[in-house]
């Protein structure tokens, strides 16, 4: 299992290393935005860039941005969008925000996705399982920025409960800023929700249906104790995984709700970065998106055969 | 039942013969055949929820086709003055159902302001006010005295509403709207008025800014007839009351200032035409209803033509991998494995920077999707073929001396192509959300190229949330449809096609 784990961390780092490779290539290939011509910084920028590479073979390029980033983990300084500051430092700065919103959405929606695929499978074919079925094929179909609309037009609009962006400071944990982040995470939440109901829904009805659940009855087991003890274990397996990945994505969060609630993180950062044409923060973003995404599906992967000792073992031959 | 004994003699005139002279054949199917098709189309019929999905599906690619031709505007006609401005229809709005009648809420209006729409109504004949729907009594000390002060929140028609606004025109202009008005006898412009503070207020006012009156508390007219500013000769319409004496233009710098009543103004430049939005304007004063026709027409092909491309890519590529497997395998889901870490809003804005000024937006676009889109479709293709590729069918046509093509594709595909049909159906709303999602981001700006997408609609109206939902409700509903009736479908075609999986993850 060690070995399998290991594994298949060194592949991701090395696709990581390879994706990097091809997008810092492209991200250079770029003509650079010009620079103002009686702006004080013009120099400075012009001597970052030459340090940085620029004018030399794109490999030697590549070996500058490596070397800066294992040496003293400089990732370069933003051009266009906070001129002169490190791009490390901004970001560090924006991602507290993406998290926070993203980390009171799971809080809410991971129970609640999996109480309502519970109640639906076991109620399975009645109307319970219906409307949560038909609530839930609906919410996944839609694309998060039309509810995000209803949210921001019923309850910040028609019942202004709460306000239509987010507050600005960093005072994260105070009730304002919850109280201003509520619409992002309900809007965030749903798709979330109505994933884990359709997969709890789905094992739970394939379990349930299992020869082991009817010798537990049989043993003298209550549906109750039945359900829970032996279902929903075998049900984890399947789900627990996916909350671990959730977990990993709490930090990308979503680049389309953000934008919509103002929400000041590493989303509405990338995007200021595109139009900007920042690229040293872009290239930031896009290692970080990328390493995300790897990073989750490795979660996801390895933790499968940590929780399920079938798949464990079935690794070893 | 007697026992059957005397069976060992039995005299031969007994036998007859069934057949003598007929040929021995099968018989012959009763029922007609029926294929793998049909038979699938039997099951998705059966399927009420997909069937009604499939038939709004197909209204909503109707809608798409046929809305920019059904809409009296093309989606580059953009009115300056009506944006974001709600439904209106006016025939309907003339039934009184309080549906297409344009009508806005506004609300805290002082009795100012009250007169100010009487004016409105007084002047130009289009009676903006359609009901009241709050009354507020607030009282106020002045002078030691209370006075009692009224607000009222009122529903206006906003298109009537705009009332007389200040224009400058150009001489041959002037005179082409003078003449249109003799020939249709609708007024368009008014008389001019000096104090240029408010375009809609004609009337003398108080010091509070209500409307003046005379004993009879009728209002009473500020009109300009100072001759020495007029701008040029009038020899039109004159309003009632007129004596010849009011002017109906002043001079500017080689143009006239008129006011106009932009209602009018408006029928004069659509060749008599009131304004009809079905789904109201957007941010740029286009016809929402036409604009959602043109943008999803774009979502459609352009998902198609992705899906397609994707599907030709991803089903030889997976061929390939599944079966050859070993180290072509290997390689080639090493090479899939890079290409799908990357993430899809790189991707795309890389292509923008690199590609849009060389090969156009759209088509960089296309391969921005067609990048990655591919991997999902030749996972698919590879788990079908480890499937088929042991079975003995495969081994008997190999010894027969097939080709390894002709295995791929005549044996092995034929069997997997349940299952690759029914992802196609849930690829082309993937690429649509993703399409919607880039535009809407503004990552990908389409606007220039096809007028409108829904993805530009849905960020136009996500800006005027609050003054003017129906410009982001009516996007939202159609692409929210369309995706849940797309992925209805999609479910119905993988029941139909695959009879095993039933039900899974729907």
């Amino acid at each position: 299992m060690l070995k399998y784990a290991l594994q298949r961390i060194a592949y991701m780092i090395l696709v990581f290393f390879i994706i990097t490779l091809m997008c810092f290539v492209l991200i250079r290939m770029l003509p650079l935005p010009a620079l103002a011509p009686n702006d004080p910084h013009a120099e400075i920028i012009s001597i970052r860039r030459e340090a940085m590479g620029y004018n030399k073979p794109y490999l030697v390029q590549f070996g500058i941005f490596l070397k800066n980033i294992f040496t003293n983990f400089d990732w370069g300084y933003s051009e266009q969008l906070y001129t002169g500051r490190l791009v490390t430092e901004v970001f560090a700065e924006k991602l507290p925000a993406t998290m926070i919103v993203n980390l009171y959405s799971i809080i809410w929606t991971i129970p609640v996705g999996i109480t309502l695929g519970i109640v639906a499978a076991l109620k399975k074919n009645t109307w319970v399982d219906y409307t949560i079925s038909t609530l839930t094929m609906v919410v996944i179909s839609v694309p998060s920025f039309v509810y995000a609309f209803l949210v921001q037009y019923f309850f910040c609009y028609k019942l202004s409960w709460f306000p239509f962006v987010m507050k600005s400071g960093t005072d994260y944990f105070s009730w304002d800023m919850f109280v201003s982040m509520v619409p992002a995470i309900l809007s965030l939440g749903f798709s979330v929700v109505a994933g884990f109901c359709r997969t709890t829904r789905a094992e739970l009805t394939e379990v349930l249906t299992s020869d082991f659940m009817l010798l537990a009855r049989t043993k003298g087991l209550t549906k109750f104790q039945a359900t829970v003890r032996h279902a929903m274990r075998n049900c984890f397996v399947v789900i627990l995984p996916g909350i671990f990945g959730e977990f990993i994505g709490i930090l990308g969060g979503s680049l389309i709700i953000e934008q919509i609630f103002s929400i000041p993180g590493v989303g509405a950062l990338t995007l200021n970065a595109i139009n900007a044409r920042d690229y040293n923060l872009f290239m930031l973003s896009t290692c970080f998106y990328t390493a995300i995404g790897l990073a989750a599906g490795l979660v996801v992967d390895i933790s499968y055969g940590f929780i399920d000792p079938r798949i464990r073992v079935g690794s070893k031959k | 039942m007697s026992e059957n004994t005397g069976y060992e003699r039995i005299p031969a005139e007994k036998f007859a013969f069934v057949q003598e002279n007929e040929r021995i054949t099968d018989q012959k199917f009763k029922t007609k055949a029926r294929g793998f098709f049909a038979d699938a189309m039997i099951r998705f019929c059966k399927n009420k929820s997909s069937v009604v999905a499939t038939i709004i599906l197909i209204i909503l690619i109707l809608y798409s086709i046929v809305a920019p031709f059904l809409s009296p505007y093309e989606i580059t006609d953009k009115d300056g003055i009506y944006l974001n401005y709600p439904p209106y229809v006016r025939w309907i709005s003339d039934l009184g159902l309080g549906i297409f009648d344009g009508s806005k809420t506004l609300s805290s209006q002082n009795d100012a302001s009250m007169d100010m729409w009487e004016g409105v109504y007084l002047e130009t004949g289009l009676q903006p006010v359609i009901g009241v729907t709050a009354t507020y009594t607030t009282t106020v000390k002045q002078r030691g005295k209370d006075v009692e002060r009224y607000t009222y929140d009122i529903e206006v028609n906003a298109y009537y509403a705009k009332g007389v606004i200040y224009r400058n025109l150009t001489y041959s202009e002037f005179e082409k709207i003078q003449e249109w008005q003799n020939e249709t006898g609708i007024q368009v412009i008014y008389p001019y008025v000096e104090d240029t503070s408010d375009s809609r207020i004609w009337y003398e006012t108080t010091s509070t800014g209500a409307a003046a009156r005379d004993d009879d508390g009728n209002y009473i007219p500020a009109y300009s007839t100072n001759s020495a500013i007029e701008g040029a000769e009038y020899n039109s319409l004159r309003i009632e009351g007129d004596d010849g004496s009011y002017i109906y233009s002043i001079r500017k710098a080689g143009s006239v200032q008129v006011r106009l009543c932009y209602y009018t103004y408006y029928q004069y430049m659509n060749d008599g035409q009131e304004p009809c939005y079905i789904m109201g304007t957007n941010a740029i004063g286009q016809d929402i209803f036409c604009a959602i026709g043109v943008g999803a027409r774009f979502s459609l092909i352009f998902a198609v033509i992705v899906s397609v491309i994707n599907l030709s890519i991803g089903l030889v590529y997976g061929s390939l991998q599944g079966y050859y497997g070993g180290w072509v395998d290997m390689l080639l889901d090493r090479i899939a494995d890079i290409l799908s870490g990357v993430p899809f809003v790189v991707v795309t804005t890389l292509f923008q920077l690199h590609l849009a000024n060389k090969v156009g937006v759209v088509p960089s676009f296309l391969f921005a999707f067609v990048l990655t889109g591919w991997i999902g479709m030749s996972s698919l293709t590879r788990r079908q073929f480890y499937r088929f590729k042991g079975q003995e069918f495969v081994l008997a046509s190999k010894t027969l001396g097939a080709s390894d093509r002709r295995v791929m594709f005549k044996h092995i595909l034929p069997n997997g192509i349940g299952s690759i049909i029914t992802s196609c159906a849930l690829v082309i709303p993937g690429v649509i959300r993703s399409e919607t999602t880039m535009t809407y981001l503004g990552i990908v700006d389409l606007s220039s190229a096809f007028g409108s997408t829904i993805g530009t609609l849905l960020s136009q109206g996500n800006s005027v949330v609050t003054t003017a939902p129906h410009a982001l409700l009516f996007p939202s509903i159609f692409l929210g449809l369309l995706m849940i009736c797309f992925n209805l479908f999609g479910n119905g075609l993988r029941d139909a096609f695959n009879p095993t999986t039933r039900g899974e993850g729907d």
